[in-house]
């Protein structure tokens, strides 16, 4: 798992605090809530900064160690913010075997990005991921929740433009 | 009353390909020309041929419409569901001929398929309770709580053969007594939904097509067993599974399926979601049981086996979505059915997720003992652009790759262990000529380096030496030793990890090793990949006899690798080239050639 450097200032909102007040009061005496905590408090905050985490292990009485174990050990937690666009290219066997890694190589190309980060102006993030279940339209990558399937590295920059605004 | 049911795909291969949207302006389409109250539109699970999707199918007559887009809807309205004249040309090529349109049973794709565990997904709305009842479902459920013994459905499951579909094909009925002969005041029943081989999606399209028969079967298995609670732990990256799971259960409890004195016969079951969080280690029973508690997922060593002592540290059985899919029917037509399916030591039908260089992707369910071949050939229709067929990878990053040799091999459990590769959870991804089994490998290999949760050395340090060998291999700096030092570090990492994931994580070397050595051979004596995939060991060279000396290659080399005079053969500086591959983008007359 690798160490990202959080480089965005983490800004809270009394709305959203509320909200994770909320939800660790309910799961305060469920054993074993932590990960779900975890998960609806990534869903307010867009990710887990380590404010929030120190919220949640206070809330929840447990050592700081090990939320941030948690963290870091699922892949579905980010500690650093992701783009307005999210972009994951499917690095799954039937995606990977059909040319997906030349769509990742071409989408770094284009947002001068290396897989993993965020650009500077926060529109687009970019990751790899394992494997999104639409193998039957491999390659495969998505856009927050749009699926673009069967694409060659051409179709890259035509998918962009379209976010472009 | 309808005169015609619309089944539209609503899986997450369809759905990805749009078949939400094709819903709506069918449905609008329906509303504008008064049909809404005739024509009803129904949503269901995957119908399997996934690349030719979004997927149609009209009832009662039952032509089947495939890649079926928005603009193609007042068509199919006017003419098939007003005028009763099916729109040929939209419908699955393969089910028109001359004057009668084919069934879809009887296309190459369907017919050698047995849908068992799949019998309901693309057939019933699974948002909908009724539709499951309606093709019999919780019958089996009612009739063991009503007719039979726990020792009696212990022993139907053992009868009937069923082994796990997870991966490791243990027997079923055998997990369930261990744990049932265990005592405790409290014990669970999990659902293992954590699909986490890439290129395997079966599991979720049961979730998404047929949830109750999971919610069912788990019922029966707390009945078996004496537990009271259930825990699905399925994968957060699957939304529109976990939606309508989460439906399912409430439905369930609704109609008294769920909860307390289920049935007037004082059994009490509960089933709750928990979802997983990426974690590829997490399909192992012990490390899935750990973090269903919230913590790492990290596995431990057994014994204890969860049996005796798994969730919370009570008695707890793990089934796999696609086993629990079988139970109910195994119930309701008795383990002589079931098991006059397959072959000797491994019995029903399994599901596959047929993907990579493969005319017809999707999910395909075919009885146990059917060969490769038939899947390739027949059902998956071959490989496309005319090239020829390499190796079937099965089990994903802990299975192997199968070749041609061994394509008619009979598919079960053991005979696929002993061909070096195993059944796996299903992934069944096909690759051709052009894919190179040793990237192939290391593609494996980053993927368990990535996924090794670290609580073991053998995994954590072994399987990231693999990947340095392997990388060593594919850039061209591989030596000879090299390979047999991949080899027998294969066998230290084998025997001495903790949990599968460490234990199987050699596979993808090993059986690539097994069968293509030669290629192997290639990258390290020749330092030549030949499939042409290793970037490493690519070069370029231009063919003088084609070379019209156009200079188009030249201006277009961004590192000014190429030289030559006007008119006459350009030749390509090897040392200076990167491998970018735009003199051959470029070159007008094929004379550039990657070697």
């Amino acid at each position: 798992m690798k160490n990202k450097l959080e480089v965005v200032p983490f800004v809270d909102s009394p709305e959203k605090r509320a909200e994770l007040m909320e939800l660790i009061e309910s799961n305060k005496h469920v054993p074993g809530a932590l990960v779900q905590v975890l998960q609806k408090a990534q869903l307010i905050y867009g990710y887990l900064p380590m404010e929030v985490q120190i919220t949640i292990a206070e809330g929840l009485d447990v050592s700081l160690e090990e939320v941030y174990g948690v963290v870091t050990f699922y892949s579905f937690f980010s500690t650093v913010p992701k783009g307005k666009y999210r972009i994951s290219v499917c690095l799954g066997t039937a995606c990977y075997v059909k040319g997906s890694q030349a769509l990742l190589d071409e989408l770094e190309k284009q947002l001068g990005i290396k897989n993993g980060s965020l650009t500077s102006d926060g529109k687009f993030s970019l990751d790899a991921c394992r494997c999104v279940g639409a193998c039957g339209l491999a390659p495969v990558m998505m856009i927050n929740d749009d699926v673009y399937g069967k694409l060659v590295p051409e179709d890259i920059a035509g998918i962009l433009a379209k976010y472009a605004e | 009353m309808y005169r015609s049911h619309v089944l539209v795909c609503g899986g997450t291969g369809c759905t990805s390909s749009g078949s939400a949207k094709v819903i709506e302006s069918l449905e609008k389409e329906l509303a504008e020309q008064g049909l809404s109250e005739e024509i009803k539109v129904i949503r269901t699970g995957c119908f399997g041929l996934c690349s030719m999707g979004p997927i149609m199918i009209v009832y009662p007559d039952g032509s089947f419409y495939s890649g079926v887009q928005t603009e193609d809807i007042p068509e199919i309205v006017t003419e098939h569901l007003l005028k009763g004249r099916p729109v040929k040309r939209l419908l699955y090529q393969e089910t028109v001929e001359e004057d009668v349109i084919k069934s879809l049973n009887q296309t190459d794709f369907y017919r050698k398929q047995k849908r068992v565990a799949l019998r309901n997904c693309g057939v019933i709305n699974p948002e909908n309770i009724e539709e499951y009842i309606a093709y019999d479902g919780y019958e089996a459920l009612g009739k063991v709580l009503t007719e039979y013994t726990p020792e009696q459905v212990i022993q139907i499951i053992l009868d009937s053969g069923l082994r796990g579909r997870g991966g490791a094909g243990f027997p079923t009925g055998l997990k369930w007594k261990f744990a049932a002969a265990n005592k405790a005041d409290q014990k669970y029943v999990c659902c293992n939904a954590d699909e986490g081989d890439p290129g395997a999606f079966m599991d979720r399209s049961v979730l998404e097509g047929d949830p109750h028969s999971v919610i069912e079967a788990m019922a029966i298995a707390g009945y078996a067993i004496g537990a009271s609670q259930g825990y699905v732990y399925v994968r957060a990256e699957y939304p529109i599974a976990v939606k309508r799971l989460s439906i399912a259960i409430t439905q369930a409890r609704e109609y008294g399926l769920l909860g307390k004195n289920i049935f007037g016969t004082g059994f009490d079951f509960d089933v709750d979601i928990r979802l997983g969080a990426g974690a590829f280690v997490c399909g192992e029973e012990t490390a899935l049981m750990t973090s269903i508690e919230g913590k790492r997922g990290e596995p431990r060593p057994r014994p204890p086996f969860p049996a005796l002592k798994g969730l919370f540290g009570k008695p707890t059985i793990l089934n796999n979505v696609e086993t629990l899919a079988n139970i109910a029917q195994i119930i309701l037509k008795g383990p002589e059915w079931f098991a006059s399916m397959g072959t000797e030591k491994s019995k029903g039908t399994k599901v596959f997720a047929l993907g990579g260089k493969i005319n017809n992707t999707g999910l395909v369910e075919i009885p146990m003992g059917t060969t490769l071949r038939e899947i390739v050939e027949d059902i998956g229709g071959g490989i496309p652009n005319g090239k020829k067929f390499k190796a079937a990878q099965t089990g994903g990053p802990s299975g192997g790759c199968i070749p041609e040799a061994h394509l008619d091999v009979p598919i079960d459990y053991d005979n696929l262990t002993a061909i070096g590769a195993m059944m796996g959870s299903g992934g069944l991804i096909i690759m051709d000529e052009d894919n190179c089994m040793v990237d192939i490998a290391k593609f494996f290999l980053e993927f368990t380096v990535d996924e090794s949760c670290g609580k073991c050395t053998p995994c954590r340090v072994g399987t990231k030496r693999l990947l340095e060998l392997l990388d060593k291999i594919t850039s061209g700096n591989g030596e000879l030793e090299d390979i047999d030092r991949l080899e027998e570090l294969c066998y230290y990492i084998k025997n001495n990890s903790l949990c599968a994931l460490g234990q199987t994580a050699p596979n993808p070397v090993l059986s690539t090793l097994k069968y293509f050595r030669d290629e192997y051979v290639a990258h390290v004596v020749e330092k030549r990949c030949p499939a042409g995939v290793c970037k490493g060991l690519l070069s370029f060279e231009i063919v003088a006899d084609k070379c019209k000396g156009c200079t188009k290659c030249a201006r277009n080399c961004p590192v000014g690798a190429i030289s030559g005079s006007v008119r006459q053969p350009h030749v390509i500086d090897k040392a200076k080239c990167i491998k970018c591959g735009a003199c051959m983008d470029n070159c007008a007359f094929h004379a550039i050639v990657k070697k």
